[in-house]
């Protein structure tokens, strides 16, 4: 939590990520640590959702090893990458709540596939969790009735429900309008420091780079890995690097 | 000191009834001890009935959200009997998860109530409005398609050929396999089953003609349709259907395209030409089939065989077979749209869609097919 809290959790070590023969990132390394925002910015293209698969799992990288909690997940068997799972939640760029269920069933889901918990008590951590996100009373609604910024929250719940210690964003402010954007910063942010989940965000969401951001690296295309790494103030006033200046400044290449 | 523990919890309670009593909460309070922690903690109040009760949480390492929520809801169970709760050495990690945790909410009803299974009457009257909605979808859906299809014959330049020549290809010439197929061991069946009992009688001969005008007239088209519209029908559904889901149909709206005239019309006018020559291949395939039995099982000659077929049949019962073919071709097609209009939500109703496209083709086809069978008996006669 506090900044002197430096205890890497994750680990990215010389990550190469290729589709194919075209190399997207080449030997990316970082760090993540216990609590900590942490921001993975860059402009369209650069390769910030394919690290983002890389560090849950979803894609196994061609070189290079990402480590969660001490544990190698590219090694890992099956096994031991399903509990790592748990420990990870996950909110996708398009929510994917599961339009066929309400949003009780979609929190409730891991709830009831991974743990022996009755029924009562999975419908009271449920209805904790919608609270969490300002969703209490809608737990018998549809997905598809709900606001954009309220399916998020939808999302970020069902992430949250299984208490995992890291928490992954995927572009959660993409599509969302600035006020209900910065009451999702609120929201983050007070979550982050109540439950203490350390939290990875890939954005390009210039404002809540700035108002939640701790940590933060930058990729881009050309470069195929790290031009900046640094505290978001720190990029924006200090850098150098016209490609780090021009994306904090809103200015075109 | 105790030696510290990794998991699990530890629970010690002081004090006696009635009077004011301490519960002291070690280790690990998470999701993973969460049932038998809940169970133990809200007895306490009830079984105590202390005047006051503390909560020490000096001893504990790691609490997460649902560690939380046990601890909120004792402090709900003890305030229902009336008993002060005070949570003691709360670290400042802790008090950050417990007060995330709003205790009202945990109280609140929801919005809606829980959907319930309708009594049978209800359920009943819904489906049939459904049924009834669905009938009136259909029927304006087919005055598009009509209009849509009568305006490119007067506009033949607007229609899409170069997705008609594409659809023709997915519908027809891909097709051509498993049509074939099908139709030849049809026909090995219905000429094998049939000599099996005409042999009896020494009319063999007349295994040609059975083949023939059971093809021909009524199962050429009618399985050649029913196969397409398994293959095609539920591929246009599901295509439809997820341009719907994508906003992709909304994007050819804004763009000033009339959607059936845009999607819709090629299909339409692809099956219209495909499923009439895929019906003359299943014919020609069954005869085929009826034509091996007949030469290796019956004594018959590949001449004679083909002979009693030509004598068989007369171009009125072909002709009338291909009409049919290109009705059953715009109800394969039509539906399988209409069906992927109809698509809300997401990939749920994709599926649903799909499956009542395949399921409302078939039950046509087979409507239509009896309405066909008793005009043309009187057409006939």
């Amino acid at each position: 939590m506090s900044p002197s809290d430096t205890e890497p959790v994750i680990i990215v070590e010389n990550l190469t990520a290729r589709y194919g023969d075209v190399t997207i990132l080449k030997d990316v390394s970082f760090e993540v640590y216990r609590g900590e925002r942490f921001m993975i910015l860059g402009g369209s293209g650069c390769g910030k959702s394919t690290l983002l698969k890389h560090m849950i799992g979803l894609i196994k990288p061609y070189a290079g090893r990402v480590i969660i909690n001490g544990i190698d997940i590219c090694r890992a068997d099956e096994e031991t990458l399903q509990a790592v799972r748990k420990q990870i939640g996950v909110l996708f760029q398009a929510d994917a709540l599961f339009g066929s269920m309400s949003l009780s069933q979609n929190v409730a889901l891991p709830l009831t596939e991974y743990t022996d918990l009755p029924a009562e008590l999975v419908r009271e951590i449920v209805r904790m969790k919608l609270g969490l996100v300002d969703l209490s009373g809608y737990e018998n609604h549809m997905p598809a009735e709900l606001s954009g910024g309220m399916r998020k929250r939808a999302g970020l719940a069902r992430a949250m429900a299984l208490d995992p210690m890291f928490l992954f964003f995927d572009e959660p402010w993409a599509g969302l309008d600035p006020v209900t954007a910065a009451e999702l910063d609120i929201l983050i942010r007070s979550i982050n420091e109540g439950i203490g989940a350390t939290m990875v965000f890939v954005t390009q969401e210039l404002a809540s780079i700035l108002s939640l951001g701790q940590r933060v690296i930058m990729l881009h295309k050309e470069a195929k890995g790290i031009i900046a790494r640094g505290t978001p103030g720190e990029l924006r006033e200090t850098s150098t690097d016209p490609r780090v200046l021009n994306f904090f400044n809103r200015h075109a290449m | 000191m105790e030696e510290m523990e990794t998991t699990g919890y530890r629970l010690s309670v002081e004090g006696k009834t009635g009077e004011e009593a301490t519960i002291r909460l070690a280790g690990r309070l998470s999701l993973d001890d969460l049932e038998p922690l809940m169970a133990d903690l809200q007895a306490i109040p009830g079984r105590l009935k202390p005047r006051r009760l503390s909560v020490d949480l000096a001893g504990v390492d790691y609490l997460d959200s649902a560690g939380a929520l046990v601890l909120i809801e004792l402090q709900n169970r003890a305030r229902a009997l009336s008993i002060p709760v005070d949570l003691l050495n709360v670290s400042e990690k802790d008090h950050g998860i417990l007060t995330l945790i709003d205790p009202e909410v945990l109280q609140r009803p929801p919005l809606r109530p829980e959907v319930v299974q309708s009594p049978i009457l209800e359920t009943l009257g819904e489906l049939a409005r459904k049924q009834f909605r669905d009938f009136q979808e259909i029927m304006s859906f087919v005055g598009e398609l009509v209009t849509a299809l009568i305006y490119c014959l007067a506009h033949p330049r607007l229609v899409r050929w170069a997705d008609v020549t594409f659809y023709m290809k997915r519908a027809g010439a891909d097709g051509l396999p498993i049509v074939a197929l099908i139709s030849l061991l049809l026909g090995l069946i219905m000429a094998f089953m049939s000599s099996l009992q005409l042999k009896q009688f020494g009319a063999n001969i007349y295994v040609a003609n059975l083949v023939t005008i059971a093809m021909v007239r009524e199962l050429g088209p009618i399985m050649t349709a029913i196969i397409v519209a398994g293959r095609s029908g539920s591929a246009f559904a599901a295509e439809i259907g997820t341009m719907i889901v994508n906003d992709e149909v909304n994007a050819l709206v804004t763009m000033g395209f009339d959607p059936t005239r845009f999607l819709a019309v090629p299909k339409v006018l692809a099956t219209m030409v495909v499923v009439p020559i895929l019906t003359v291949y299943a014919d020609l395939f069954a005869i085929l089939g009826g034509l091996i039995v007949g030469v290796t099982g019956l004594d018959l000659t590949a001449f004679t065989y083909i002979q009693q077929t030509k004598s068989s049949i007369s171009i009125f019962d072909f002709v009338t077979s291909l009409i049919k073919a290109v009705v059953f071709a715009v109800l394969i097609s039509g539906i399988g749209c209409q069906r992927g209009f109809q698509v809300r939500g997401g990939a749920e109703g994709v599926g649903m869609s799909t499956t009542s496209a395949v399921v409302s083709a078939i039950f046509l086809i087979v409507v239509f097919d009896s309405a066909f069978a008793i005009m043309l008996y009187y057409v006939r006669h």
